[in-house]
């Protein structure tokens, strides 16, 4: 994080009023080239919000959101995905009576601006049927493509959300809690997979909103506390497991974070299996070309 | 392969219908061919895009007056000018009313359909110096291909040239609505129906796309009121009352709307179903309402879902 890169997206003095209930309150926040940014905060802290400010679906009541420079405050999850900001949800969000691969060619062909394509053939949309099959082998779900998406395992559901959203080839891609409702054992798996993936299609930035705490301190460039609507901090993970005041409201004192307690061997505190290390310099994002 | 064959036993026994059956069921293929190419359309909108239309009737409505009104009031006779005519007013008048409807979903959607659907009907009647009021208006023989055929018996000319004709616009209709529900276009309905905010998420603009889908259901609708005319002789404003588009609810989920072709069927099974009750019993309504309840209990699939479902649990077997 030594020079300052171009930045992506751009939250200046973010405030949202519900009638009199201020859910978010001067919130400013840059997110750079590269970068894997964590939001945490307790529940009400105003996550939702800012996700759905970040995101287009919603107006902010004062301040702005700039997505590589253009003004995105409200203008709609149809009309952001196409300007390259992609996201997955919190409740896997899926097309149920779709198979895998229907799912991931609907985001090709969004993609591709081939919906209007009324009485072209997909299965003869050759550009379509291999971009939507890359993407299935990249998220491991090739072998269950024929397979209509509400038969899928829970982490199988969750893996389809994010990968229809990679399948936009977005510049930035905005995970809601990307392995909240999966075992344990699928949480880092999901990542992995995840992560290598955002290297193959050449993702410039990953924001994740997330509650696990070795999921956030081990992958993350970056963390943004919130806390009652403001940004309690924003820093490196190092600094932030440090920040005693963030300890105290967001994380817990307890010795890992919330959701997982008793079933991870290794605490990340020792910081052994963090697969990009605060103190490594390459960006995590960095090894793609151009 | 199934698919395919059994789809070219019936449509060969549809061809050769005339001339095995008699003419009393022949000519009640007429409108069973009519309601197929207005059931086709109103199917990607409530099979493939998720949105059930109370007010289908509308759009027959406009394509069987815009036939009844060339054939008496201007000199034109050629079904070829009253279906692309029909067309173009069904399309035209779907975009207005579609534009305000596919913000809404479910049974707002339906209401809203409904009350234009009402709104239409109400005109036929009341402005009967143009519509023939409740009388309606008579819908003079049209000519086919260039080709005036007053001469003929009306039988023979319905359960002929004119069976002929409609079939021929039913299977290119469904051929060119095959094409839409496998084109990347149908593939983008589907998500909007499966779930509307992740095809937002998708850069997929969900009412840009059922307001096409809308105005697209329009034009098959209006063509299958301008096929449902002629035969009949004479149009009126029940054409366009609600219960009509009810029965197009209906048949679509007795045929079953998962299926493409299971509306076909359903309009199929409605009207020679009907002809039978009717001719035994006169409270054919009470019938088929509980028809209607069976069905939708029993095999919410429709007639198409246990064939279906059949060859699924065939398939698992083996």
């Amino acid at each position: 994080m030594s020079e300052p890169r171009r930045a992506l997206l751009e939250a200046t003095d973010l405030r949202k009023l519900y009638g009199d209930f201020c859910a978010l309150d001067g919130v400013s926040l840059t997110i750079a080239e590269g970068e894997f940014v964590s939001i945490i905060g307790p529940n009400g802290a105003g996550k939702s919000t800012l996700i759905n400010l970040l995101t287009g679906a919603l107006p902010p009541t004062s301040g702005r959101v700039r997505f590589k420079g253009r003004e995105i405050g409200g203008i709609g999850a149809a009309a952001l995905a196409r300007l390259g900001m992609a996201r997955s949800f919190q409740l896997v969000q899926i097309f149920p009576d779709l198979t895998v691969i229907e799912t991931l060619q609907a985001a090709v062909v969004s993609r591709l601006g081939r919906g209007s394509r009324l009485f072209a053939s997909l299965a003869g949309d050759r550009e379509v049927q291999s971009a939507a099959l890359a993407v299935a082998e990249l998220f491991g779900l090739a072998s269950k493509r024929h397979a209509p998406s509400r038969h899928l395992p829970q982490g199988d559901k969750k893996l389809l959300d994010v990968a229809s959203a990679f399948a936009l080839r977005p510049e930035i891609i905005l995970l809601d809690e990307p392995t909240s409702g999966v075992s344990t054992a699928d949480k880092t798996s999901i990542m992995e997979i995840l992560v290598g993936a955002a290297k193959q299609v050449g993702l410039r930035a990953i924001i994740q909103v997330e509650h696990d705490m070795d999921i956030v301190f081990g992958y993350s460039d970056r963390i943004i506390a919130l806390h009652q609507g403001q940004v309690l901090a924003d820093a490196p993970p190092d600094r932030i497991r440090a920040d005693t005041r963030v300890v105290d409201m967001v994380i817990g004192r307890k010795r890992t974070g919330a959701t997982g307690p008793a079933s991870h061997p290794d605490p990340l505190p020792n910081g052994e299996r963090k697969p990009s290390n605060p103190s490594n310099p390459s960006p995590p994002l960095g090894e793609r070309a151009g | 392969m199934t698919g395919r064959v059994v789809l070219a036993v019936v449509a060969l026994a549809i061809a050769a219908l005339p001339l095995l059956a008699p003419p009393y069921h022949v000519l009640l293929m007429l409108p069973f061919m009519a309601y197929g190419v207005a059931l086709l359309g109103l199917n990607l909108l409530f099979g493939y895009t998720g949105l059930v239309s109370f007010g289908h009737a509308l759009f027959i409505g406009i394509g069987a007056y815009t036939g009844a009104f060339l054939t008496t009031h201007t000199a034109v006779r050629s079904l070829e000018v009253m279906l692309l005519l029909s067309v173009a007013l069904g399309a035209a008048a779907a975009a207005l009313v579609g534009a305000l409807c596919v913000r809404y979903v479910k049974i707002y959607f339906g209401m809203l359909t409904l009350a234009f659907g009402m709104l239409f009907y109400t005109f036929l009647l009341k402005f009967y110096r143009v519509t023939g009021g409740d009388e309606g208006m008579r819908v003079l023989r049209p000519s086919l291909l260039g080709q005036s055929l007053d001469a003929m018996p009306k039988t023979d000319y319905l359960a002929g040239p004119y069976y002929y004709y409609s079939l021929a616009v039913l299977v290119i209709a469904a051929f060119a609505m095959w094409r839409i529900v496998h084109s990347p276009f149908g593939l983008c309905l589907r998500t909007i129906r499966d779930n509307p905010t992740k095809a937002e998420s998708l850069g997929i603009s969900v009412t840009r796309y059922r307001w096409y889908a809308f105005v697209i259901s329009a034009a098959y609708a209006a063509v299958g009121g301008a096929l449902l005319g002629p035969p009949i002789g004479n149009v009126d404003p029940t054409l366009a009352y609600w219960t009509h588009s009810g029965n197009m609810v209906l048949m679509t989920l007795l045929g079953g709307f998962a299926s493409f072709f299971g509306p076909l069927l359903g309009a199929f099974a409605f009207i020679f179903l009907q002809d039978t009750v009717m001719s035994v019993v006169p409270y054919w309504r009470l019938i088929f309402g509980a028809i209607l309840a069976f069905v939708v209990i029993v095999a919410p699939g429709g007639l198409m879902g246990l064939f279906t479902r059949r060859r699924v649990t065939a398939m698992e077997r083996a």
